[in-house]
């Protein structure tokens, strides 16, 4: 078997939390991420789906090294990326990128496009004036903007072209994994068609392998080789799309799916699944959590264990 | 970007002290310190000595023009001094955290619990008087206020998606911090150094009035004053025209200020349709 | 034949300069609801639909004015009726909840006391006998354990239980029309299907009339019965929601529902391109001379 090209095995991020006590000493630790494991290879799109707090955008920073993770191990390419023999950030850029949510708070105001792409290569040693300007340019085009408009400010562009400069930013110095932070949902919906195509696009062009992260399924399932179900902390489900999206087994992986406000499914009833209906023990265990009490994130959860179901199919039960 | 009139008065006012101070040479009728003629003493205002002679027979005029070069000085000397303090602990203190913050927070807390101009004194009774203690003192007096606006500014700024963008491409803090968060911080710290202008001209005034500021015979507004002390009744002039120009200058330095703050805040500002 | 309860008649509005209106935001905007019904306003950015609802309820604020059309609230005028009145009918016949309950919920107040305020505002009830009818709005939006959390503060509530209490206080005294502008968008899915499903209920069993406002066409088509797309500050196509999906006139809701990657598509077809919009449209300015407005289909003929 190759080896993958991001393995994260078991990661653990624990925040501490001030409060309690009459000095502020009853530190309490806030669970946010209890053990996530999993494997990217290359040219592939994983996608973490959770609601709010479930874990993803922590493990999402844990990757990109801006969190540093209390337990377990990120490896790229067989090294270590984080603890100690940890690469150092100029190694780490050329390895993981992010795209973020927000096209108006991931531009810096004062600087224009050409200067928020030519300081990352220069500060990776391209210096020659007529190299920066080529691969901006190329860049550029890749994106879907024109090199004149490298000149110009952030507020001179409309939301969807700031998110196409932030996704230039973030393959200029060609990584090999790109991080997107719910790339479409702050955009207008015309607009998402097109960044969803230029992502797709790029990927295909350039061989990028994609860590999504998002709570739109119907975008994850246009997207996504395989998928990560994430409820507080845990991945409940995994699986590849087909699987997550025709056979889902975990409650709340069939919660998430019966919320989504899809107009096919809202006007034609039909075969959509009663995600009421009562959960069938699976092989005689039972699922931890129905995804739909909140657990206390202030203790450790209760011990279970994901279950291979099918092919790369995993569900987590309670441990037998 | 739309500004009231409070700025433009603000600016009008700014801007005849600034002209006042570098055309002193040029425009002054007289010498602010060798022109004295004790013939000429205590002098009304007149088509000659357009605001009056003070007790030396100087021309008050004269010495108001060259009080703003003075007043300039401290005014924009110890505002550097002041914002560079605040910005590199502040910035530092909001990019870091930690033992770090905790300790800024601290210093912040205790200088602005001491009295400015009390701590000014202080540190001018260590010096010693002159032009260069007092810039000094005042530089080190007021940077609090600053430091807690950058601190502040770096904690929102640090989670903005760009600044996020530069760790991961692999920016250095400093850099981090020069290139990323800096240029987006400097409209409000812009704000505090020209209200603090206005405040360090009357920390002027008030030393050199207490004898601790610009020594004798050199003119700055707040030692006129101190001479002026014994002449109030006999001759009004030598202290109303000092203290219209300190009254003057500040009320200009904190509209604009003011101005420039109502035209940076997002709050403030007419909404584009 | 019934009248409309809400008759929105070739309303303009933009940005007033003096007596001129500059930047035109509705250019000519016309619709109706009819009692009870759920009418979906579905629109980007920019598109209109939010100062619409503004309208309605007078809220419009400077230097946004009205400049020309007639909103008729059960045959009266809106735009010509006294501020007193109109106050009368606002929170009590229209209501309005938000994107952000946070934003219209008094921070220092109980959920309980600002919703029990509704009763004694509106209906002259006691005090006392509005607390009591607060707990039961409470329980009615399907908060649990009512009584304990009428006595919380808003803050001490997750955003899907603050919107609730948002309905609970806007449906406090059964208005005729309820308008909902993205309610639930800065929720996440789980909550927003279960917020949705509690204002279609709710509405439903009062006979509450809603105007729902949203960028989100899977939203308005699980709430609403039509559907008006806005661009530009027109109405540019209007249908029956199933109709407006199964056969999209327009070229600009084509693009919009092309542009939706579509839950199951994937497993059926494979992955297909999604539309850009701007591919089949030329020219976006020409977009609004353009309008289909399908006529409202009752029983026994077109209205």
């Amino acid at each position: 078997m190759t080896q993958p090209l991001l393995q994260v095995d078991d990661l653990h991020v624990r925040f501490p939390i001030a409060g309690g006590g009459l000095l502020g000493t009853g530190k309490r630790m806030l669970h946010a991420v209890n053990g996530i494991s999993f494997s990217l290879a290359k040219g592939e799109c994983l996608s973490i789906v959770g609601e709010s707090g479930c874990g993803k955008s922590t493990t999402a920073l844990s990757i990109l090294g801006l969190q540093e993770p209390t337990e377990g191990a990120i490896r790229y390419r067989g090294q270590p990326l984080n603890g100690p023999g940890a690469p150092g950030r100029m190694q780490r850029a050329k390895a993981v990128q992010m795209v973020f949510q927000d096209p108006y708070a991931s531009l810096n105001p004062r600087q224009s496009v050409r200067t928020s792409l030519a300081a990352p290569l220069r500060l990776h040693g391209i210096t020659a004036a007529s190299e920066i300007e080529g691969r901006i340019e190329a860049m550029l085009k890749n994106v879907g903007l024109t090199p004149e408009q490298a000149k110009r400010y952030p507020h001179e562009f409309s939301g969807g072209q700031r998110q196409r400069i932030g996704i230039a930013r973030a393959l200029i110095l060609e990584p090999e994994i790109v991080v997107l932070d719910e790339p479409v949902s702050a955009l207008d919906v015309s607009i998402r068609a097109q960044i969803i195509n230029l992502l797709l696009d790029l990927q295909e062009k350039l061989g990028l392998s994609y860590i999504m992260i998002s709570h739109d399924l119907s975008v994850v399932e246009h997207m996504s080789d395989r998928v990560l179900v994430m409820f507080f902390g845990e991945v409940v489900e995994e699986g590849g799309w087909r699987q997550i999206f025709e056979a889902p087994t975990h409650p709340y992986t069939r919660r998430l799916i019966a919320a989504i406000p899809d107009p096919d499914v809202a006007l034609k009833p039909v075969g959509r699944q009663d995600e009421r209906a009562e959960m069938p023990l699976l092989a005689g265990r039972r699922f931890v959590s129905d995804g739909r009490a909140s657990p206390d994130v202030f203790t450790p959860p209760a011990p279970s264990e994901l279950v291979e179901i099918g092919a790369n199919h995993k569900v987590r039960l309670a441990m037998a | 970007m739309r500004l009231g009139f409070n700025f433009w008065l603000g600016a009008t006012l700014t801007a005849l002290v600034i002209l006042a101070g570098v055309l002193a040479h040029w425009i002054a009728p007289f010498d602010p310190v060798l022109d004295a003629d004790l013939m000429n003493s205590e002098l009304p205002p007149d088509a000659t000595f357009w605001f009056g002679t003070d007790a030396q027979g100087r021309d008050v005029y004269t010495r108001i023009l060259y009080g703003a070069q003075i007043s300039l000085t401290v005014g924009i000397v110890s505002q550097v001094i002041n914002s560079l303090i605040g910005i590199t602990l502040g910035m530092t203190a909001g990019y870091w955290g930690g033992w770090w913050d905790d300790l800024v927070n601290g210093l912040t807390n205790v200088m602005l619990a001491i009295p400015s101009l009390i701590f000014a004194l202080a540190v001018m009774a260590v010096l010693g008087p002159g032009l260069p203690s007092l810039l000094i003192a005042l530089g080190l007096t007021n940077w609090s206020w600053t430091c807690r606006i950058a601190r502040s500014s770096t904690l929102s700024l640090k989670s903005q998606g760009y600044v996020q963008a530069a760790q991961t491409l692999g920016y250095g803090d400093l850099r981090i911090m020069f290139t990323q968060i800096l240029p987006n911080m400097m409209g409000p710290i812009l704000v505090m150094a020209t209200l603090g202008m206005g405040s360090a001209v009357l920390s002027e005034a008030a030393l050199s009035f207490l004898g601790l500021g610009i020594q004798p015979p050199f003119p700055s507004w707040g030692s006129m004053l101190t001479d002026a002390r014994q002449l109030i009744q006999l001759a009004p002039w030598v202290a109303i025209f000092p203290g219209l120009a300190i009254f003057l200058s500040v009320l200009g330095f904190n509209l604009l200020g003011d101005g420039l703050r109502d035209s940076l805040d997002p709050h403030m500002r007419t909404r584009k349709p | 034949m019934t009248a409309p309860l809400l008759d929105i008649r070739d309303l303009r509005l933009g940005v007033a300069a003096g007596r001129t209106v500059t930047h035109p935001l509705l250019k000519g905007v016309s619709f109706q609801i009819m009692p009870g019904e759920a009418y979906g306003l579905v629109g980007e950015s920019g598109s209109g639909k939010s100062v619409t609802s503004l309208a309605v309820m007078g809220l419009l604020k400077k230097p946004l004015a009205v400049s020309g059309g007639e909103i008729l609230f059960k045959g009266q005028n809106l735009l010509s009726l006294p501020k007193r009145e109109m106050r009368r009918l606002r929170g009590n016949r229209i209501t309005m909840i938000f994107q952000e309950p946070m934003t219209a919920l008094n921070p220092l107040s109980t959920v309980g006391r600002q919703i029990a305020e509704m009763f004694v505002l509106h209906q002259g009830k006691s005090w006392d006998e509005a607390h009591k009818l607060a707990v039961e709005a409470l329980a009615n939006v399907r908060v649990p354990n009512p009584e304990r959390r009428a006595k919380n503060f808003p803050h001490q509530m997750s955003g899907g239980l603050r919107q609730r209490v948002m309905i609970a206080m806007a449906l406090a005294c059964n208005p005729d029309l309820l308008i909902a502008d993205e309610p639930t968008t800065a929720l996440d899915v789980t909550v927003q299907a279960e917020v949705l499903r509690l204002i279609k209920e709710l509405c439903a069993a009062r006979g509450t009339a809603v105007l729902f406002i949203s960028h989100d066409l899977g939203v308005i088509a699980s709430i609403c019965q039509r559907v008006g797309v806005m661009y530009g500050g027109c109405l540019v196509e209007e249908n029956e929601t199933r109709a407006l999906f199964d056969n999209p006139r327009h070229d600009y809701t084509r693009g919009l529902l092309g542009a939706l990657p579509r839950l199951g598509s994937r497993s059926e077809h494979g992955r297909q391109r999604l539309v850009d919009i701007d591919s089949i449209i030329a020219d976006r300015s020409k977009l609004t001379e353009t309008r289909f407005i399908a006529p409202r289909v009752v029983e026994g003929g077109q209205l």
